[in-house]
């Protein structure tokens, strides 16, 4: 996958030349690029509008994109408030010392970030930076986006007659993201996790280092979310849907197949309920799954969870956070649903 | 992509997203209840935009050396992407294909409110797909009733559906609502094609070739050609 070499560089590295200011080039390169697409403006549209499946694939992409965004961008201005108008000493002390009793307490706070998981990399990322100890970080990264009133609310409207569907989601997410946070607490190692990459904005005015951080995150998790976007609506588009309807057939290969969906799918956890609900060939419990793993770990989250931590820490946390969701959904749904 | 160049997508993003929450364009990708938030999202682009040029201006006028340069991943090149497609293509609304390609959404209501008067009576294809499935078409009873969708292929050498895609979040969960169309069907028109039909319920029902979901009929009386719509889904 591309994003291998999309990882940041260090902060502290700059342009061996001693370069002042901003490098000519990539201002050239956008213009010249910006200069040939919209003069190939007329052939891109005949081949477009000549071939249904490249029309259907953009209508996804942007549909996603544009549906993400608005979040982002809030989840961003949280960031950015984090990073610079809250002390950071706040974090350290509203938090518990003892880690262990850190971690449910952050993943019970989760309630509070009302975004989808594009607003909780960014977040997370800011809290780690504030000095809240990585466990709590990512128990809160991974219970936000799945039990935030408005997540829940969307999951009561996309299930109607089963609102035992929201507590089995709500359960099922905090235990997963407080395991998580142990988990990290037993075996973690610090050298798996990069310390989000970031210019320090220490030095400047508030409102530069604001809006510095506004920009450096919205472009650095707007690319990811790109990748994505992509993936989704290649799936979407590729894929015929008659699979589905086989595979929902078969009891434990259908959990596995709806989680597996989640990743791929990468759909906002705004926008999950209502797409678990329209499967309904499947069983509650792999339901219950896709959503339990859909705020947790997709495409999409991979990508900016390697983009914010590091690769090392992305290939370690995606597969324990997946093998530990499907596990407790799946108990969950044998005892609730 | 240096700060300068990040400015330039910053600033074409926002402004990408405002034009296309201004106009109607938006309402082929999401919900029409996202405008307010996809407006705030453009302005805050835009300013952020704005900052970067401001702030890179006073460090060079400032002539600080060792000013923070830090180059972002090349990932973020690829926020170019959704702006070429948004300006440039913007990609209509999900279709024929996409609905060729997906079993029928239709789900049992909650209950069937009594119908308004009016003749012919407009109604959503899922409004009347649902009244012809689970009421068996006792809240249609013989009123004339008028629905808009757009042609998509039926099975094998039969009739066409009229269909209609609805979503609940944005395009990318949209799947299909399928009536097939019995009586007076207009022949030789193209997959695709946006129509408004006048009908009446019949009770001729079979099932999706996808998904198995069940596609009542309509007796078809009048079918004009139109645009597409303002709003091309069904919420």
């Amino acid at each position: 996958m591309s994003t291998t070499e999309a990882a940041p560089t260090p902060v502290d590295q700059r342009d061996a030349g001693g370069r002042q200011g901003w490098q000519i080039g990539s201002v050239e390169v956008l213009i010249m690029v910006l200069v040939l697409v919209v003069s190939l403006q007329a052939p891109i549209r005949r081949a477009a509008a000549a071939a249904p499946a490249v029309q259907s694939w953009m209508t996804v992409f942007i549909a996603v994109v544009t549906q993400a965004l608005p979040f982002l961008v809030l989840g961003v201005l949280l960031s950015a408030v984090i990073a610079v108008f809250v002390p950071p000493a706040l974090f350290t002390r509203a938090l518990p010392k003892q880690p262990a009793l850190a971690v449910p307490v952050a993943g019970v706070a989760g309630v509070v970030l009302p975004g989808c998981e594009c607003a909780s990399v960014p977040v997370a990322g800011a809290l780690v930076r504030r000095g809240v100890t990585p466990a709590a970080a990512l128990t809160f990264l991974l219970s936000a986006p799945a039990i935030n009133p408005i997540v829940l609310t969307a999951t009561a409207v996309a299930f109607p007659r089963n609102p035992e569907m929201v507590f089995a989601r709500f359960g099922a997410s905090l235990l997963v993201a407080c395991a998580m946070g142990w988990l990290w607490l037993r075996l973690g190692r610090t050298d798996w996790m990069r310390t989000p990459a970031r210019p320090s904005f220490e030095d400047q005015g508030k409102g530069a280092a604001f809006w510095g951080s506004v920009r450096h995150d919205v472009m650095h998790a707007g690319g990811f979310l790109v990748v994505g976007a992509m993936a989704a609506a290649t799936l979407k588009a590729v894929v015929p849907a008659a699979w589905l309807y086989t595979v929902a057939g078969i009891p434990v290969v259908s959990i596995l197949a709806l989680a597996v969906l989640a990743v791929l799918l990468s759909i906002c956890s705004e926008a999950d309920a209502f797409v678990a609900a329209s499967l309904s060939q499947f069983s509650l419990t792999a339901r219950l799954a896709f959503l339990v793993v859909g705020p947790m770990i997709d495409l999409k989250l991979f990508a900016m969870q390697a983009g914010t931590f590091g690769r090392g820490f992305a290939l370690r946390f995606a597969p324990a956070t997946f093998t530990l969701a499907v596990l407790v959904a799946a108990l969950v749904g044998a005892v609730l649903l | 992509m240096n700060r300068k160049a990040q400015g330039i997508v910053l600033l074409l993003v926002g402004a990408a997203i405002l034009r296309a929450s201004l106009t109607d364009l938006y309402l082929r990708y999401v919900k029409a209840g996202l405008r307010p938030l996809l407006l705030v999202a453009g302005a805050v682009l835009i300013v952020a935009a704005l900052a970067t040029f401001w702030y890179e201006w006073r460090s060079a006028r400032a002539r600080r050396p060792a000013e923070h340069e830090h180059r972002e991943p090349r990932v973020a090149w690829l926020l170019v992407l959704p702006l070429f497609a948004l300006i440039l293509v913007a990609p209509p609304a999900l279709g024929s294909y996409a609905a060729d390609r997906t079993g029928t959404a239709l789900q049992p209501p909650g209950d069937f409110p009594h119908l308004p008067a009016g003749d012919p009576l407009d109604i959503t294809v899922h409004d009347y797909a649902a009244r012809a499935v689970y009421d068996h078409g006792r809240s249609l009873g013989d009123r004339r009733i008028r629905i808009t969708g757009f042609l998509t292929a039926g099975r094998q050498g039969r009739a066409p559906y009229l269909t209609r895609m609805v979503f609940n979040c944005c395009a990318a969960d949209a799947q299909p609502i399928k009536v097939g169309l019995a009586g007076q069907v207009p022949n030789a028109v193209p997959s695709g094609t946006w129509l408004v039909v006048v009908g009446t319920y019949t009770s001729t029902q079979i099932k999706d070739d996808i998904n198995g979901g069940p596609i009542p009929f309509i007796d078809v009386s009048q079918a004009r050609q139109i645009r597409a719509p303002q709003y091309p889904y069904e919420i």
